[in-house]
């Protein structure tokens, strides 16, 4: 099981680079969404794949599972569900203010900006 | 047991809360902010105190034991960067009143301020590798929209590479704490100190601080600085003033405490790459900083090269030179701000951030000139200021252990970063007054009386060195000896 | 999209949002013990007023929400911000958590925990920031 898991991180992570070096404004964002999808598996495959009762006390269950890093799972994917939004939300700006989703062009936009003003 | 530790974190955050619901009230969030972190000055005082009597303050949230539970710690290395953190950003918030726009204020300005300080407050306290982590990304959020706060083109250009940079980083981060945990099974730093002291640092966790080494580097500015100069100079002055002195500091911090207290073993390995990563950046930013000609670029490569100024520091790595690291880390938070904040005026004066198009600012604003020259000498490390005495410890820490080539990049880098600075002083306000502005200057003055507290600051931290030094010396007695902290953090 | 024009997607989502907002109630009150809590209750119910936002359209859902979600976000942070400071007061460590069974009218005896009020807060947070970035989002065409 774990091999799978392993493997699945490394497409993730191989969809998530190379999407990142695409230059499209919302693939990037894509890109990072998949990066940290793949962390979290890799977290949760660290800890060991193992099955279990929930770790509460008093159940009398006799195998259970390791609760610390389905924590840190869960506090990883609300952090960044907040920059996800965030980015989304400034590369909308962006598109609006710069006219393009094209990192490249921004960046020659910028360079001409900078050439004027020589 | 001690419930104050957490008040650094606290405050902040409370006062954030507040002060969205009151975002059209300016005046009332003016003073909101500048008490709550006249509060947080006040309580880094007393935590400092009481670190300094009564040894290292713990506090186990929600009363789990340290390897179960989140740990904060407050030893006196955290406490130290706490007081400065809380002093730079009250003078910041001072300087903001009226340095800032009002549409940003009501944009929710002073509330990601305090955001960022409890982000910032909480990665110094924190004794979790995991809560390092939370904290680091509360500050890097608030951050994110404070340099997009205002919304021109070139902030959005920047704060896209910005975050881009800060999430892949941090993605790197939740990669290496999942490997740390894979390999030791705990997350809590005195734990993960002990347990990789018994088994070794064998070599799968060797690669493992490498990947925590580029983590922190890219969020410090050490050798992976690219980014830096361009997204710290969009903002306006008080938010880079923040930015320069705060959050490059909190990863040399986090670079600190892990080479330290976790990965010290195979010191032929880890810390020779710092070492030369720290002679790298000093030479780049030392280039960086002398071949430009607008003030926030010069002033950002003067941030990357004392970064790398104080990673010589963790390479060596012995007493003396990690004294230096925390006086030199107290003084570059206070210094840097105060520059920051001065260039700000300067630009605000003059319309232009291009040195070259400068000139005679000194003949109508000579307070602002002598401060940017008492600033500029403070950074260099001339004897009465404040930059000389960790400067020294550095330094001869590096000669002591043998370790010439460390030393002698120090030495040049400082020829650098005062050429670097002269020349903004030359050209910007020596000559003839290329555009006199009266009517700027009664504004600048009231902005210069918000930088004086740093100012004195730098100029007590140098003339009253000796009494500071029994601080210091407990800070470093800490890195160089991890049981001392472990103990503190077992103790109960 | 124009009022009016999609009557199979309205119908049928003023049936389910309350089915969702339903079931996200549930998995608040279920987090205690059991998968769920504050922040998944807060997902979901900004999902369903999502659904409301797609089948009708914003200003609609403004109007049966007309809070600042800004001031919601707020709200909930100050709730959980007060709970974890509670603790303060009684001289225990902070986030410490109080619990204790009490003999309800209706639902006999029932165990309250002060975790609840923290969830709460999530809650209206998660919920004030979703439906913020969504509006941010939505509102300009």
């Amino acid at each position: 099981m774990e091999v799978v898991v392993a493997v699945i991180v490394g497409i993730l992570f191989t969809a998530g680079i190379y999407l990142i070096l695409t230059q499209d404004l919302l693939r990037i964002v894509l890109g990072t969404s998949l990066l940290t999808h793949a962390v979290h598996l890799l977290l949760m495959a660290m800890s060991m794949l193992k099955t279990g009762a929930a770790p509460l006390l008093g159940r009398g269950k006799e195998q259970f599972v390791d609760p610390l890093p389905q924590a840190l799972i869960l506090t990883s994917i609300v952090i960044n569900f907040g920059i996800t939004a965030f980015f989304l939300v400034l590369s909308y700006r962006a598109y609006q203010k710069l006219d393009t989703t094209d990192m490249e062009r921004m960046r020659s936009e910028s360079a001409k900006h900078r050439g004027r003003r020589r | 047991m001690n419930n104050w530790v957490v008040a650094p974190l606290l405050i902040p955050l409370f006062t954030a809360v507040i002060l969205i619901f009151l975002h059209n009230k300016l005046k009332l969030q003016r003073w909101i902010s500048l008490i709550s972190s006249m509060l947080n000055v006040c309580v880094a005082i007393y935590l400092m105190v009481q670190v300094r009597t009564t040894g290292i303050q713990t506090l186990n949230m929600s009363g789990w034991a340290p390897p179960y539970g989140i740990v904060l710690v407050a030893d006196m290395f955290a406490v130290l960067l706490v007081l400065a953190a809380s002093i730079v950003s009250a003078c910041c918030l001072l300087y903001s009143f009226r340095g800032i726009d009002e549409e940003r204020e009501r944009h929710y300005f002073y509330t990601l301020v305090h955001f960022m300080l409890a982000g910032v407050n909480g990665s110094f306290l924190t004794g979790d590798l995991f809560n390092l982590f939370v904290c680091f990304e509360l500050m890097l959020m608030s951050s994110y929209a404070l340099i997009v706060l205002g919304g021109t083109k070139r902030q959005f250009r920047e704060t896209l590479h910005y975050i881009l940079i800060n999430v892949l980083s941090s993605t790197l981060f939740v990669a290496s704490v999942a490997y740390l945990y894979g390999a030791t099974g705990t997350l809590n730093l005195a734990h993960l100190s002990m347990r990789i002291a018994e088994s070794g640092q064998t070599g799968p966790i060797t690669v493992v601080s490498a990947l925590l080494l580029v983590v922190f580097s890219v969020k410090a500015g050490l050798f992976l600085f690219f980014w830096l100069p361009g997204s710290y100079g969009a903002p306006p002055a008080a938010i880079s003033a923040l930015f320069g002195a705060l959050l490059t500091k909190v990863g040399m911090y986090a670079l600190i405490r892990t080479f330290t207290l976790i990965f010290y073993h195979e010191v032929q390995v880890t810390h020779m790459l710092i070492g030369t990563m720290a002679v790298a950046t000093i030479i780049l930013g030392g280039f960086g900083a002398v071949s430009q000609t607008n003030v926030n670029r010069i002033l950002g490569y003067n941030v990357i090269a004392s970064i790398g100024f104080i990673s010589l520091a963790l390479a060596v790595s012995n007493h003396d030179a990690l004294q230096g690291a925390v006086f030199y880390l107290v003084h570059d938070m206070i210094v840097k701000a105060l520059l920051f904040l001065l260039a700000g005026i300067l630009v605000a004066e003059t319309g232009t951030e291009r040195v070259n198009r400068m000139g005679g600012v000194l003949s109508h604003s000579p307070l602002l000139g002598w401060m940017f020259l008492i600033a500029s000498l403070a950074v260099v490390g001339i004897p009465p200021l404040s930059g000389f005495p960790g400067k020294l410890l550095i330094i001869q820490g590096s000669i002591e252990d043998g370790q010439y080539i460390l030393a002698a990049a120090g030495v040049i880098l400082t020829l650098m970063l005062l050429y670097s600075l002269i020349k903004i002083f030359i050209l910007g306000f020596w000559g003839k007054a290329r555009r006199p502005r009266e009517a700027h200057w009664k504004q600048s003055r009231k902005l210069l009386l918000s930088s004086a507290p740093l100012m004195m600051l730098i100029i007590f931290m140098g003339v009253f060195a000796e009494p500071v030094m029994p601080y210091v010396q407990r800070a470093a007695d800490i890195l160089t000896d991890p049981s001392i902290y472990i103990q503190a953090v077992f103790k109960e | 999209m124009p009022k009016g024009s999609d009557i199979f997607l309205q119908n049928i989502s003023k049936v389910v949002v309350f089915i969702i907002l339903a079931f996200a109630l549930y998995l608040f009150f279920t987090g205690h013990g059991s998968p769920g809590g504050g922040f998944i209750a807060g997902l979901m119910s900004a999902g369903a007023l999502l659904l409301l936002a797609l089948a009708f359209d914003i200003d609609t859902v403004r109007k049966v929400i007309p809070f600042d979600f800004k001031l919601i976000t707020a709200i909930g942070l100050l709730i959980a911000l007060c709970t974890g400071t509670g603790a303060l007061f009684f001289g225990e460590p902070f986030l410490k958590h109080a619990f204790g069974y009490f003999q309800l009218p209706l639902l006999g005896k029932t165990e309250l925990h002060t975790a609840l009020i923290f969830d709460l807060g999530v809650y209206l947070a998660v919920v004030g920031v979703t439906m913020t970035i969504l509006l941010t989002i939505g509102e300009d065409n």
